[in-house]
């Protein structure tokens, strides 16, 4: 804003911070009631706001799994969490690979029919996966990936979303450095290692953030695809927590939800360092 | 090293009856060491002609020589030549060390050579402080000189420059004009420099081509071209302002042209009676711009002669062994 005055700069900070409150309310909620016990939670309506004094044992229950003082017996987040994390890791490293040369070749490549290929990758836009859930899963199941890591992640690595980005970021860069990459006696693979691989760094970076995320928060496709408890993604196992019993241990389900928070959290905040390098050292 | 020869070299775009040919047969021989100018206004298919050698495009017909191989089929890093760029094409993650070294690396020569070549080629020029910065941390000039420092550490037979001055400010293209030509003295290496300004051409140039429309107009020195313009386009593009070219002068043959240098008309107290639109005042020269009949010309005055006013009549007076003459049909000279 350019303009200097008092009332409107009251104006905006009230608005941001009705955003931040409305924002961050739920997530204050969630942690403090991960502190409590079960029963403070459900004798006190509305609950308390106060950090409660039972936070180590209930993040122990959530982690590790076991029994609670009401008898319930809770499953581990542990290992839900390692599935959820190797899920998100190979479905953001794939699509961002696998976009990455289609974008290579759909850019650099003269070959038959390149721009068919260009809009069959992009029409895929317009079907999310939702659409396409039923056949999917028929082609998985049949080909037997049901309860495995190749059924959980390969379905949702193909992106046109990230082959479009990548697409456009390769038409910005100039054709000069092609042509000095072909004078130094750079081949294709080559120049896309030494030249195109560092200069989209940023881009890499953006792109993994938001697909680390996107495979962490997988909900619809994991409930389909697996029914062996040992592949359940932790996002599944908070709402398993919900419905499983008939009384609902508040406390372990909000500690749960912390813990599937964390991890995304974490990977926002580290590569955040890298968009602001990004934006500093504009490279092209 | 090497000579370089062009035999009936033709560019066309597309196939069949749609295509389009942008150069027709260029016909040229260069000696081994020579500094070249290929010269001409945009779009004349100087810079395709440059491209073609460098194998950034393909050679439609004829063929192209590097010493005594024929390079039509060769991929751009087989021809050994290297080319600087006009927007440098420097790669923006890589150090200057690296940027030059890169070719090098690629041609898996051995790590102690690619040093000591990089560093020799930095102390030509001046680049030795700059090794590990980034080319976005250097000056327009100083990217530059990566360019050719990027192209003197691959000891290639040939250098090719494609409008690499055109991104600089005056005074650095002055400078930078001068070193290379004092690198082209050093190192003695066969070279190709496309520009379309024609004082470039003159002052580096030890043979230029003159293009237009995709034909060679003129192969010749800096002082033969200037001199005795081989057609009308020559003529009007080398040399500023450019030469006087009168369909109608007194005495001229109908069907010819009459071509005169600015500089060689004399104020007189006889001769062509012009009448004076305009004058302008540029330090070291006076032009006249003025009609003779239905022709518009320019004379540059000499010194210590009076400037008219717009609206006088001057008589001038043509050196009559300057004088030019072309045919109007074909812009070919006719001889004399």
């Amino acid at each position: 804003m350019i303009e200097r005055r008092p009332a409107l700069t009251v104006l905006s900070h009230l608005v941001l911070i009705l955003g931040v409150i409305i924002v961050a309310f739920p997530v204050y909620l969630t942690v403090m009631a991960s502190t409590q016990t079960a029963q403070e939670i459900a004798q006190h309506v509305p609950m308390s706001l106060l950090p409660g004094g039972n936070m180590l044992e209930t993040y122990r229950v959530a982690l590790f799994g076991g029994k609670t003082s009401a008898g319930t017996t809770i499953g581990a987040a542990g290992p839900m969490m390692l599935v959820s994390l190797v899920s998100a890791l190979v479905i953001a490293i794939g699509k961002i690979a696998i976009s990455l040369l289609s974008a290579f070749a759909v850019v650099y490549f003269r070959f038959p029919l390149r721009s068919l290929v260009f809009w069959m990758i992009f029409v895929t836009l317009m079907l999310p996966v939702e659409v396409r859930i039923g056949p999917t899963y028929e082609v998985v199941s049949s080909l037997g990936m049901l309860n495995t890591y190749a059924g959980l992640t390969v379905p949702l690595i193909a992106s046109a979303t990230a082959t479009f980005l990548f697409r456009q970021f390769f038409l910005t860069i100039p054709d000069e450095l092609v042509e000095a990459a072909r004078m130094d006696g750079a081949g294709p693979m080559r120049f896309f290692w030494d030249v195109l691989l560092p200069l989209s760094r940023t881009s890499i970076a953006a792109l993994f953030v938001i697909q680390f995320i996107y495979g962490w928060n997988q909900y619809l496709w994991p409930l389909l695809v697996t029914t062996d408890e040992s592949m359940y993604p932790i996002v599944m196992g908070i709402k398993r927590l919900v419905a499983g019993e008939a009384y609902t241990e508040w406390n372990v389900v909000m500690a749960t939800a912390v813990l599937a928070m964390l991890p995304p959290a974490l990977v926002v905040v580290l590569m955040q360092k890298w968009f602001v390098k990004g934006l500093v050292d504009t490279e092209k | 090293m090497a000579s370089i020869s062009f035999k009936q070299v033709v560019k066309r775009y597309g196939a069949g009856k749609s295509s389009v040919q942008v150069i027709h047969g260029i016909n040229a021989d260069i000696r081994d060491g020579e500094f070249i100018v290929i010269v001409g206004p945009s779009g004349c298919g100087k810079s395709t002609l440059l491209r073609m050698v460098a194998g950034l495009e393909d050679i439609s017909d004829g063929e192209i020589r590097i010493g005594d191989r024929v390079v039509n089929q060769l991929e751009p890093a087989e021809r050994d030549i290297a080319m600087v760029f006009q927007n440098y094409a420097l790669y923006p993650h890589m150090s200057v060390f690296d940027n030059m070294a890169y070719g090098l690396k690629i041609a898996k020569v051995p790590k102690e050579e690619i040093r000591a070549r990089v560093e020799k080629a930095a102390g030509i020029l001046e680049l030795m402080p700059y090794l590990d910065r980034k080319p976005r941390q250097l000056s327009g000039g100083q990217r530059q000189r990566v360019a050719m420092g990027r192209a003197i550490v691959r000891q290639p037979k040939a250098f090719l420059f494609d409008e690499p001055l055109s991104n600089l400010d005056a005074k650095l293209r002055a400078q930078t004009r001068l070193e290379i030509q004092k690198l082209h003295r050093e190192l003695g290496i066969t070279s190709l420099f496309v520009t379309h300004d024609q004082v470039e051409a003159m002052t580096l140039a030890e043979r230029m081509i003159v293009m237009h429309g995709g034909v060679m107009e003129q192969f010749g020195t800096p002082e033969e071209v200037y001199s005795k313009p081989a057609t009308t386009f020559v003529a009007s593009f080398i040399g500023s302002p450019p030469m006087n070219l009168l369909h109608h002068a007194p005495g001229l043959e109908q069907g010819n042209i009459l071509g005169i240098r600015p500089e060689h008309l004399d104020l007189a107290e006889d001769g062509w009676s012009l009448l004076v639109e305009a004058v302008e005042m540029l330090g070291a020269e006076r032009l006249i711009y003025a009609k003779l009949g239905p022709d518009s010309l320019i004379v540059r005055l000499h010194e210590g002669e009076q400037a008219p006013r717009p609206g006088d009549t001057i008589k001038v007076k043509p050196r009559t062994d300057r004088l030019h003459y072309f045919d109007a049909k074909t812009g070919g000279r006719i001889s004399s």
